[in-house]
Order: structure tokens, then C-alpha cells, then sequence
């Protein structure tokens, strides 16, 4: 029989905001444990919460992006549940009125565009975290986290492969750092990720029992995760078995999942609205409002690329891949324009899709890790164009300049890498790079094109690859046929 | 002069005068709780060294003239679920027990801006459940008209000391007309302001949406004062309510002339005690007499109020004393092995009887199971008893039934009674349900000499109009100015 898997998945996102869900607690990352506390978030008897309005703002925001339609009456609910890193014993959630719901994104799987539908997004507030001191079996608790706001972005059991989720979860976490909402940095926590799954005889329309699965904290432990996962089911069902429904752990170095205990006996987490926190109105007018202070959405920024600078799908798709990248592109164009009064937008796509990842790559890091700037990647253009540098130069000065920050300029100067385009000095060495090869000479002569190159390389290098390549073309097509 | 035997207002008077000093008023008020308090038992903390001091900081602050408000110097206690910044607030609990909060809640950094001064912390029922102080973990506290009575609860270490003059003042909290019932078997004022009126930031309270923080005072005028400064805006408390009208002295009028008093025919029945009877129909007929007018109205849901109420309770407070785990403060029990042990064995030995009840009904009632039979109709009779009232108040500007049907009762009495339910504060606590202020003045006395309380209610942020009446009232009768037999220690 051919089974087909069916996905959901939720999404914890921690939001931008200085100040944690219902204090004016710090929520920076890595600060030094429990200093980061007061007596609201630690659950002090007697310290009642207030909501942070910004963090009802970024999840608005969120809502909108993700076409959601916008609860205009919003209640806090309390989840009842006992574990030590939850101060009051209850988490703060939004279970009968959820911000947002009916929503849905686009996303691209080889060309194909698929539509996922976001049921709900909630507000919440996180845990705090448990450090476990094995060698003075000790259990310590840092609620720095604690009372962070979250929101829980749920979508409909619509993803059928681990390619459609990790498709689905880039262009999810791409909108968000867009948004400005989250930094969506998963080894930070800031975006987690549950994977509900089941699976079911292709053609079947009612779904199999689902399992939850937990700790995922990548996006290929994702894909991996959901891969082994419908394998798993599957193996269960050919064998005649049942499926549990339970939540599951995902051991990313063993690439297998084990049962989780249970957190409760049974699911019963009590929900009931918060007393202490009046339910909120969201009114159109604040809607509005933020609605027209929406930054432009990857895929807005991804057709713009293309009809505005007249790129290719393939370099807007990439170059758009990250607020950061794209930003850094349309400013670098601007400059770039400004200086040559031509629009010369492919030039600046071919550096940062080429050599930027190359070397971004090449040294495991980000662009913003890198000192290069719009201005300096512009200098550098300047340089080529002028003559200064030849490409392959050009390439050297950039990784130079991305790790140092020195302007191109003083690199060159520096480090001697001006071009060489006197035509005496250039005419010697060619005359010894022909002197030195008789061999590929004749070859040459003898119909061989290639030999040519071999040529063009030789005289290059004892040049350290600063010849004018113009002009040792020129001049050994000369002086062969004066040879001849 | 016996100093402690005065009021907010008589003592304002004095002071302004120049014919007061505090420290004497502080001293006076001390040998009054040397003197009383092994009979009562209304302290669970004694804060005099700070008092002390405090007070020899005013009398130089007044000596140089400085403008003072109206409470600066007096001393007052403070019911011991109302968090004060350094001294030990126990919710009169095992759990609590070492607990000393880190910060004031909002209500006490305004009387401390006022300058008045803590004397105490003052008994209660554990968690404020209960009716009578007798789920304290730590003592009982006595009526000081009958020592072997009760003297009310949860709050009924406030009541108490007010009554026997211990303090000038109380600040208390209500659920369920656990400050009310208190005051009426004490023979003092109490009154619960309007759900938001008083911020409840640094209340530890056991059922939020139920509980707000009142005053219990000396008599009307002394309420006025007293609510006067407690009614602020908060923004650190999210039900807290922005209300402009709070110049509550300005109420003080003796003039009911024309104002219409509701009295519900649902609340009369078997359970009243015949004194209660008695005085409460002797008041309406004073009220009659002094140009109210009395009109007949109806709750159909009163029925149910007691029990949906006990229900609300129960669950919230299943879930706000959930923190109380021996993770991060109060009570950890020793000798346990793992983290369930550690819950069960902490919860256990920690919560009284009632607590434990309490809680484990809650989460019953929250339970999938329960849910909607419980909890949810809870809260559907809580939303037609809010649209009884409004229809009442259509209709007259105060309800008026007893406080209490019944007088304070003794010690071991009640205990009979389902978990959560006081048949003491079966009106009591429609003001909790429906978030109305309402107010509990003396009314009578019975045969052997118990208070008896008269319960005024108003619409919501009417708490002018209930000055008002309860002050006509008061200046018509002479039940408040009767004290309690004498208390002092003999040596
Ligand atoms: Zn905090």
C-alpha cells in the first residue's frame, strides 16, 4: 500500500520586544542567571501582570503577513500545569481567543507554488529553563526566559513531504526577521518548532493518529525528523500495528525519536480565562495602522527585483533570501548607479552571489559577521572599472576587504596589486612567456586554440595575476604573428 | 485621655491642632494591643519598633509644619494577604510562613506615601478561606464582644482589632464578604469598593476576579477617609479603573430624602436569626422615617449565587495557590526524593484542611469533565445575576439586606458546612459576583449583646451614594458609638 504523510507544525517564536510579556523585565539573551527576574515574572504572591503592548503589535503584524484574519476580542487564559521552570504554576496562553486565525502562506516547492493554512496564532509567555548539575546532582533554574513573549503560530495538517516544511519554515522565518518580529535564531530558542504527523493510505481522506514530535532545533533536524517519523508509522502500520498517540522526542545524533513521558497523567491542563488580565480590544484602527507601517514582504521584495533592476527569478529569489542581503543589495545598486549614472544592477548581483558566498561559506559565517559595506563593495567596482585591479585581483582585494574593512584602495596600494598596463613592461614578459614555451608555441601554431590559454596563464602568473588581461591577449596575438 | 478610643477624623482634628503628637497616639495604641491582645489574638506580626520610629519622624516633620495628608501618623494593621515590603506576610498559612515580600503592594506604598503607619499584620483564615479565622495556622482570633465567639473571617483579625481599638484602621480583603461579615460581627464598618476601584497589585489573593481590597473602620466617616486615599487608578494592576469621582468626604451628608432603597424579597427566609430579623426591619423603618423611600425588588438568580460563587472560588484558586510548589519561596518539605514527592509532600504538609478541599475542587471543576457543568454555569448564573442587579438598579439607588443572617456564632460552628460555603455570606458575597460596592454598618444588637450588621449595596462606582446613606444612618442611631465590654487584662 502507498501511504502518504500529512504534517502540521507549531511554531514558537520569541518576539522583539525589550521587555518581557507582562513586566518590564529585560528579555535580552545570555545574561547572567536570574538576574533578569522581578517579583511579576518570578509568580512573587501577590504581583499581578499587565500586557505588553508591543509584543500584541508584532503578533498583529505577524497575523497580517501571514493573511490571518485579526481577533477583535482577546482574552489571556490561564494553562494549569506544575513544573519547575513555570514560576506561577500556569502558563499565560491565549486558548479561547487567539490574535490571529484563518491565515495561509505561499511557498514554492520546485517551482510549484503550494498554499499552507495558518489556523491560529497566539500570544504567550515562555518558560524559564532548567540547568541540570549532573556532577552535584543538582537541578537549577534560570527564569531569565521566563515571561519572554511568544507566539505560537499553528498551521493546518496541509505539508505532505520534510522538503514542504523546511520550504514552508524558510520562507516563514524570512518573513519574520522581515517583520522585524524575531530574530528566529534556533540555537538561541527564539524559534522552536513541533512536528505533528500521521499518515494515511494515499486516496484516504480521514487522517491517522497523529504524534507530536519535540526538540527539533534545525531546520534539517526538521526535515530529517519528519522523514524518519512517516517511516517509523509506516513500519508499524505494515506490521499490523497501531499508532500511539504521544509526543514524541527527536535525538538528532542518534536521528531517531523515543516517547516522552508524559508531563501530565493525562492532557488536562485546566484552561480557564485569566482573571487578572481584562480582556483586550483589538479596534480596526490599530489594525490599520499597522497595516500601513507593514515593511515589504519577501515575496513583494522578490517580483520588485526583478521588474524594477531587471534580474533574473534565480538572483532575486536568492538575493532576497534575507532582509539583510536584500537591503544590502539595493543599497550598494544605489551607490553603484549614482557613481556610473547607468544602472548597472547585475554587476552588484554577480559579487554578492558569487564571491559573498563563496566566502561567507568558505568561513562559516553571515554577512553581517563580515565588515564589507555598500560603500567599500562600490569602491571595489570603481577600481575595476578604472582599470586599477584586473577581476581575479579584484576577487583577493574583496576577501581582504570583507575581513579587514580597509578600503580596496589602500589594499591595492598595500599590497602592490595595481594592474599592470604599461605596454613596454607588459611587451618584455610576453616575449619571455613566448621565448620559455617554443613547445606550446608550435602546438598553437598548429591549429591547438587551447595552447593560447596556456600562454595567457603563463604570462599571468609571472605577473602575480596583475597584467592587464586586455592587454596580454593583444599583446601575444601580436608578437606570435610577428614570430611567425 | 485614652487615646486609642478615637477615630481618623477625631484624631485629624487633634493634630492639626498642634494638640496631638504621634508618637503618643503610637504609644497609646500599643499598650491598648499589650493590654488586649492574648484575649484577641488579631496580630499574626507586630511591627512596633518601626511604628516607633515613624512616628518620632512626623511629629518633627509636623513640628516644622509640613503639609500632611489625611492618614499621616494614624496607625492602622493590615490584613496579612496584603503584601508589605520587609515584613513577614503570611496569608495566616504554614506554606508562608517565612515569607517577606520583596516590594509593597500598591496599596500600602500609597499609605506609606501618606505617611499612616503599619502597626501589623493582622490574622485571617489561611489564604482568606474561610469564615471565622478558624483556618489560621496559626490562632483564632476572638470576638472582643464575646471571647468565645468568632469574630468573623477571613478578615476577621482586622474586625477584631478595629473593634477593640487596637488599630484606628483595616485594610482587609473581600472574596466573599470576608471583610463585611467580619466588620457586622464585630460591630464596625467594612466596605468593599467596586471591582477596580483599589488596586490589588500586591494582594495575594486566591480568587481575583471575586477579591478587592477594602477598609474596616471605626464608623462612616472614617470609611470615607480611609477609601478616600486607597482609590487610585493603577496601571500596575490590568482590572484596576480609571474613576474620576473620589471625593468620598464629600458624601458625608445626613440626607436620604428621596433616595430609593431596593430590598430583595428572595433573601427572607428560615435562616435568619430573629435578632437579625429584628433590627434589619428596625432600620428600614428608620431609613423609611428619615425620607427613603422603600421598593420592592427581585434577583431570580439569587438562588444560585452561592453555589456558583463557590464554585468560581474554588477554581481560581486552584490555580493562583498552584505556586505555592517549594520551588522558589515559602515552605519546602525535607526528605523528599523527587519532584512529585516534593509537590505532594510540600502541598501537603503546607495548606490547612480547607485549602487542600478548596484546591482540589477547583481543579475538579476545571477539569475537561467538569468544565462545562461547573464552571462554566458558574459563570453563565454569575453573567444573570450581573443582569438581576442592573435590573434592580433601574429601579432604587442601594439594595439593602442583612450582612449576615446570622450573629457571630462559636467557636467549632460551620464546620458542618460544604466546602466554601458560608451560609454567613450568602449576601455578602452578590456584592463579589456582581463586582458592586457594599457596605456593612452597625444595625443592632442582640439579646446577649452580639453586633448585628446592615449591608448597603450600590451600583457599580456608587460608592458616594453609600457613604451617604450608611452616614445618615449612623447619625440616626448610636450603635456604632457602643463599645465592647472590657478587654483589658486584668493583673
Ligand atoms: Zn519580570
Amino acid at each position: 500500500m502507498k501511504y502518504e504523510t500529512v504534517v502540521g507544525l507549531e511554531i514558537h517564536v520569541e518576539l522583539k520586544t525589550q521587555s518581557k510579556m507582562f513586566c518590564a523585565c529585560s528579555t535580552a539573551f545570555g545574561s547572567e542567571p536570574n538576574s533578569q527576574c522581578c517579583p511579576i515574572c518570578l509568580g512573587i504572591p501577590g504581583a499581578l501582570p499587565t500586557i505588553n503592548k508591543k509584543a500584541v503589535e508584532l503578533a498583529i503584524k505577524t497575523g497580517l503577513a501571514l493573511n490571518c484574519k485579526i481577533s477583535e476580542y482577546n482574552t489571556m487564559d490561564r494553562k494549569n500545569y506544575f513544573y519547575p521552570d513555570l514560576p506561577k504554576a500556569y502558563q499565560t496562553t491565549q486558548q479561547y481567543h487567539p490574535i490571529c486565525r484563518d491565515g495561509y502562506l505561499d511557498i514554492n516547492i520546485d517551482g510549484r507554488k503550494k498554499r499552507v493554512g495558518i489556523t491560529r496564532i497566539h500570544l504567550e509567555e515562555d518558560a524559564g529553563k532548567l540547568i541540570h548539575d549532573s556532577e552535584n546532582s543538582l537541578s537549577l533554574i534560570d527564569y531569565n526566559r521566563a515571561g519572554v513573549p511568544l507566539i505560537e503560530i499553528v498551521t493546518e495538517p496541509h505539508i505532505e513531504s520534510p522538503e514542504e516544511a523546511v520550504a514552508f519554515l524558510e520562507e516563514l522565518r524570512n518573513i519574520l526577521i522581515y517583520l522585524d518580529v524575531s530574530d528566529c535564531k534556533m540555537q538561541e530558542g527564539s524559534l522552536r518548532c513541533d512536528v505533528n504527523l500521521s499518515i494515511r493510505p494515499k486516496g484516504q481522506t480521514s487522517l491517522g493518529t497523529r504524534t507530536e514530535m519535540k526538540n527539533l532545533n534545525s531546520f534539517r533536524a526538521v526535515q530529517r525528523a519528519i522523514k524518519n517519523e512517516a517511516e517509523r508509522q509506516q513500519n508499524i502500520l505494515e506490521s499490523g500495528g497501531e499508532i500511539l498517540q504521544e509526543t514524541r522526542r527527536w535525538d538528532d545524533l542518534k536521528g531517531q525519536s523515543v516517547a516522552m513521558r508524559e508531563k501530565q497523567e493525562a492532557d488536562d491542563y485546566r484552561y480557564f480565562q485569566d482573571p487578572d488580565l481584562v480582556p483586550f480590544i483589538i479596534d480596526n484602527q490599530m489594525v490599520e495602522k499597522i497595516k500601513n507601517n507593514m515593511p515589504e514582504l519577501p515575496a513583494q521584495k522578490r517580483e520588485r527585483f526583478v521588474s524594477e533592476y531587471g534580474l533574473p527569478e534565480y538572483d532575486s529569489r536568492i538575493l532576497t533570501s534575507s532582509r539583510e542581503l536584500a537591503d544590502f543589495f539595493e543599497a550598494s545598486v544605489k551607490l553603484y548607479d549614482e557613481m556610473k549614472g547607468s544602472k548597472e544592477s547585475k554587476t552588484v548581483s554577480n559579487w554578492l552571489m558569487g564571491d559573498l558566498m563563496r566566502l561567507t561559506k568558505e568561513l562559516g559565517v553571515e554577512l553581517g559577521d563580515l565588515k564589507l559595506t555598500p560603500s567599500l563593495l562600490v569602491q571595489l567596482l570603481k577600481l575595476i572599472d578604472q582599470g586599477v585591479i584586473s577581476s581575479p585581483i579584484a576577487k583577493e582585494v574583496f576577501d581582504e576587504m570583507c575581513q579587514s574593512g580597509q578600503e580596496p584602495d589602500k589594499i591595492v596600494e598595500k599590497k602592490g596589486l595595481r594592474q599592470i598596463s604599461d605596454i613596454d613592461q607588459l611587451k618584455e614578459i610576453v616575449r619571455e612567456v613566448i621565448q620559455e614555451n617554443p613547445k606550446t608555441i608550435a602546438d598553437y601554431k598548429a591549429g591547438k586554440k587551447k595552447a593560447f590559454g596556456h600562454l595567457v596563464g603563463q604570462t599571468m602568473k609571472k605577473t602575480k595575476g596583475k597584467a592587464n588581461p586586455q592587454l596580454v591577449n593583444k599583446l601575444l596575438q601580436d608578437e606570435i604573428n610577428i614570430f611567425q | 485621655m485614652e487615646l486609642y478610643k478615637l477615630t481618623v477624623h477625631e484624631i485629624r482634628g487633634l493634630v492639626n491642632k498642634g494638640k496631638l503628637s504621634i508618637e503618643k497616639l503610637v504609644r497609646g495604641v500599643i499598650q491598648r494591643i499589650d493590654s488586649t491582645e492574648s484575649l484577641l489574638d488579631s496580630f499574626i506580626t507586630l511591627n512596633i519598633d518601626e511604628a516607633l520610629h515613624q512616628a518620632r519622624t512626623l511629629d518633627q516633620l509636623i513640628s516644622q509644619e509640613a503639609r500632611l495628608s489625611t492618614l499621616a501618623g494614624i496607625p492602622f494593621g493590615v490584613q496579612d494577604n496584603i503584601c508589605t515590603f520587609g515584613i513577614r506576610t503570611t496569608c495566616a498559612s504554614k506554606m508562608l510562613d517565612d515569607f517577606i515580600p520583596p516590594y509593597d503592594s500598591s496599596v500600602i506604598e500609597k499609605l506609606k506615601n501618606s505617611h499612616s503607619i503599619i502597626l501589623g499584620k493582622l490574622n485571617m483564615d489561611e489564604f482568606g478561606m474561610g469564615s471565622s479565622t478558624q483556618n489560621s495556622a496559626f490562632k483564632f482570633t476572638k470576638n472582643p464582644w464575646s471571647l468565645h465567639k468568632v469574630s468573623g473571617g477571613a478578615a476577621g483579625g482586622g474586625a477584631a482589632a478595629v473593634a477593640s481599638d487596637q488599630v484606628f484602621y483595616a485594610i482587609g480583603s473581600d472574596a466573599s464578604g470576608c471583610l463585611r461579615q467580619p466588620a457586622a460581627f464585630c460591630g464596625v464598618v467594612g466596605i468593599k469598593p467596586t471591582y477596580g476601584l483599589v488596586s490589588r497589585f500586591g494582594l495575594v489573593a486566591c480568587a481575583p476576579s471575586l477579591e478587592q481590597i477594602g477598609c474596616i473602620t471605626k464608623d462612616v466617616t472614617d470609611c470615607a477617609y480611609v477609601l478616600e486615599e486607597i482609590a487610585f487608578y493603577d496601571k500596575k494592576d490590568s482590572t484596576s479603573i480609571r474613576n474620576g469621582n473620589s471625593t468620598y468626604t464629600s458624601y458625608l451628608m445626613d440626607d436620604v430624602k428621596g433616595l430609593k432603597i431596593g430590598v430583595p424579597k428572595e433573601i427572607f427566609d428560615e435562616s435568619w436569626d430573629p435578632d437579625v430579623r429584628t433590627y434589619v426591619n428596625n432600620s428600614i423603618e428608620i431609613l423609611k422615617k428619615l425620607g427613603a423611600q422603600i421598593v420592592d425588588i427581585t434577583l431570580p438568580h439569587f438562588k444560585y449565587a452561592s453555589a456558583s460563587h463557590s464554585i468560581i472560588f474554588c477554581c481560581e484558586s486552584s490555580s493562583n495557590l498552584a505556586r505555592y510548589d517549594g520551588i522558589k519561596y515559602g515552605m519546602r518539605a525535607k526528605g523528599v526524593d523527587n519532584l512529585e514527592e516534593l509537590y505532594c509532600k510540600t502541598r501537603s504538609q503546607g495548606f490547612g484542611q480547607e485549602v487542600k478541599a478548596i484546591l482540589m475542587l477547583g481543579n475538579l471543576f476545571l477539569s475537561n469533565k467538569f468544565y462545562d457543568s461547573h464552571y462554566k454555569k458558574a459563570l453563565k448564573i454569575r453573567e444573570l445575576l450581573r443582569n438581576d442587579i442592573r435590573k434592580a438598579f433601574e429601579k432604587c439607588h442601594i439594595i439593602l439586606t442583612p450582612t449576615s443572617p446570622i450573629l457571630a456564632f462559636d467557636f467549632n460552628h460551620e464546620s458542618s458546612l460544604p466546602i466554601g460555603m458560608s451560609e454567613s455570606q450568602r449576601y455578602a458575597l452578590l456584592a463579589n459576583m456582581t463586582g458592586i460596592p457594599a457596605i456593612s454598618i452597625p444595625c443592632g444588637f442582640s439579646q446577649e449583646g452580639l453586633p448585628i450588621g446592615l449591608q448597603l449595596m450600590a451600583d457599580k462606582f456608587n460608592e458616594g451614594t453609600l457613604i451617604k446613606a450608611a452616614y445618615t444612618f449612623e447619625r440616626n442611631t448610636d450603635y456604632h458609638m457602643k463599645k465592647p465590654m472590657k478587654l483589658e487584662v486584668t493583673e
